[in-house]
């Protein structure tokens, strides 16, 4: 049988349900030590499941790539991996979702209590506003498409809300 | 103001009587800010950091706090004169390792620094005299909040200030008590009373931070968490466990005086004769040395010995301040011969420390009570 990554022959046979559905995957040596398959902790495996398995779910790979980098200031996953540190503010959004499980593990909670800048500068606060209300109208748009018009109500009122507020 | 006005006035913490402060030398708040649209200083360019020190520089210097205090670009600064400010606690380590684009700000009484380019854009510190975490925290939140209206902070509504480090995101603050603990090291009860401060989440660490020995009997106790607790909760917490710590250590010390009242003496003796007569001390045996001396003064077994002579010795016989006096880097031995000078001369206005039948006759004459139940 040849490997599904080259066209080695295949030594490592792995199955495994993934979405309901069963995948097997055939690799040869050197592609499943790549893949880290023989990791016991695997989130490689999953990657590369579902990078063969579901094209589709692109983005779930995106987010696993080393090589992600904040729009920002062009520091990567693969450096935060390495120092633990981020490069700029705005890596905080880059990489939210590596964040969460670290902040867990580091803080009491994983959401800031404590003293808020009295007086934002005007343009931190246009910041953040346009922010919400571009996810606010991302979040009616689906609720529309889904046909949940109750949430859709509920949630334009939210942006009336927060541009009311804003003036 | 110069660096040499700076290290002729000594700083206030170490003139003030805070609470506690037979036991707790210093109390410090330290907070970590960074400013929107920069990288941290340990990912971007030397260019960046040059940058980012002239907007914020003057901004901090014009600060009503930091009237006629002290200024200085790192690059102006020599290697000594950096480890100078390490010794008196005003900039750290990592900092002083660092020059183009790193500047220091202290004020006039030396109660506030605030480092330019740590590893965060901005670190600034309140430190006060004793147990006073709640005024060192006053102190420089307000300095936080003249700052804010200018600088344009990054943070973020769900995880608060966001810092080079994850470790510092949320409040971005470190609160620690410095504290002075002979007599819990000389009874053995140390690694009780620290393993149970880490095992509730708070930090202990040596002399100088992070990684570094607990020299002379001194612990810094500090906050490891920054999310998910209000500042004051914190602080509250601190204060809480060192109250408790400055307990355990009173206790030791009654423990000391009344089960091994010769062994204390002979302890302070030591330590007395050692920094009076001795012609070459290295740094640690120093440092016990006068922990122990200072031991003997809080316990008035040594007289005409105040806290502040005691802090200026403390200072003087680091290595850096050695090598400033010095005008010149010394070597080693030459280190050593020069602090003996220094505490053979401070010493000499001390007289000798009292012995068990003179101050303690009536204690010591009635066998040992047990006033622990």
């Amino acid at each position: 049988m040849k490997c599904d990554s080259c066209d080695q022959e295949a030594s490592v046979f792995l199955t495994q349900i993934v979405d309901g559905k069963m995948t097997q995957v055939n690799l040869c040596d050197k592609c499943s030590k790549e893949k880290g398959v023989t990791d016991p902790t695997g989130f490689q495996l999953a990657d590369f499941l579902l990078g063969t398995a579901a094209q589709k779910k692109s983005k779930a790979i995106a987010k696993e790539d080393d090589s992600l980098a904040c729009p920002e200031c062009g520091f990567t996953r693969a450096h935060l991996k390495k120092i633990g540190r981020m490069g700029c503010p705005e890596c905080y959004h880059t990489f939210a979702d590596d964040l969460d499980n670290m902040l867990r593990a580091m803080h009491k909670g994983t959401r800031h209590v404590g003293k808020v800048p009295g007086k934002q500068s005007p343009a931190n606060i246009t910041i953040n506003v346009k922010r919400r209300i571009n996810e606010l109208k991302e979040a009616i748009d689906l609720a529309v498409e889904e046909e949940r018009y109750e949430d859709a109500a509920r949630l334009r009122d939210e942006m009336r809300e927060v541009e009311t507020a804003s003036k | 103001m110069r660096f040499t006005t700076l290290l002729k006035n000594p700083a206030d913490w170490m003139q003030g009587h805070g609470p506690h402060s037979e036991i707790v030398m210093t109390s410090r708040i330290r907070l970590a800010r960074n400013l929107r649209g920069w990288s941290f200083p340990g990912w971007s360019s030397e260019r960046q950091r040059v940058e980012l020190l002239k907007e914020v520089r003057p901004v901090v210097a014009g600060l009503p706090e930091m009237k006629e205090g002290f200024n200085e670009e790192y690059i102006g600064l020599s290697k000594t004169k950096k480890q100078v400010l390490v010794e008196r606690h005003l900039v750290s380590r990592e900092h002083a390792a660092r020059s183009t684009g790193c500047a220091v700000l202290i004020d006039r009484r030396q109660s506030l620094a605030i480092m330019v380019n740590e590893e965060d854009h901005l670190r600034m510190q309140g430190i006060r005299a004793g147990l006073d975490l709640r005024m060192a925290h006053e102190l420089i939140n307000r300095v936080d909040s003249e700052l804010e209206n200018t600088l344009p902070y990054a943070f973020d509504q769900r995880l608060g200030y966001l810092t080079a480090c994850p470790t510092n995101v949320g409040t971005g603050m470190r609160a620690s008590v410095m504290l002075h603990l002979p007599a819990l090291v000389l009874t053995d009860q140390i690694k009780q009373v620290m393993n149970a401060v880490s095992k509730i989440g708070l930090a202990v660490r040596g002399l100088y931070g992070e990684g570094t020995e607990a020299l002379g009997n001194l612990f810094q106790v500090s906050n490891q968490h920054t999310l998910g607790e209000t500042e004051m909760e914190l602080i509250s917490r601190i204060e809480g466990v060192a109250e408790h710590i400055v307990q355990a250590e009173t206790h030791a010390r009654e423990k000391l005086v009344h089960e091994g009242p010769t062994m204390l003496h002979d302890q302070v003796g030591r330590a007395y004769a050692t920094l009076r007569f001795a012609h070459l001390l290295n740094s640690k045996e120093a440092l016990n040395h006068l922990s122990l001396l200072r031991l003997g003064a809080d316990m008035d077994l040594v007289q005409e010995c105040d806290r502040s002579l005691l802090d200026m010795m403390l200072l003087a016989i680091q290595p850096a301040h050695l090598q400033l006096a010095a005008e010149r880097d010394l070597s080693p031995e030459e280190r050593d011969a020069r602090r003996a000078e220094i505490t053979r001369q401070m010493l000499k206005s001390v007289p000798e420390p009292l012995n068990v039948t003179q101050g303690n006759a009536g204690s010591s004459a009635t066998p040992p009570e047990s006033d622990d139940e």
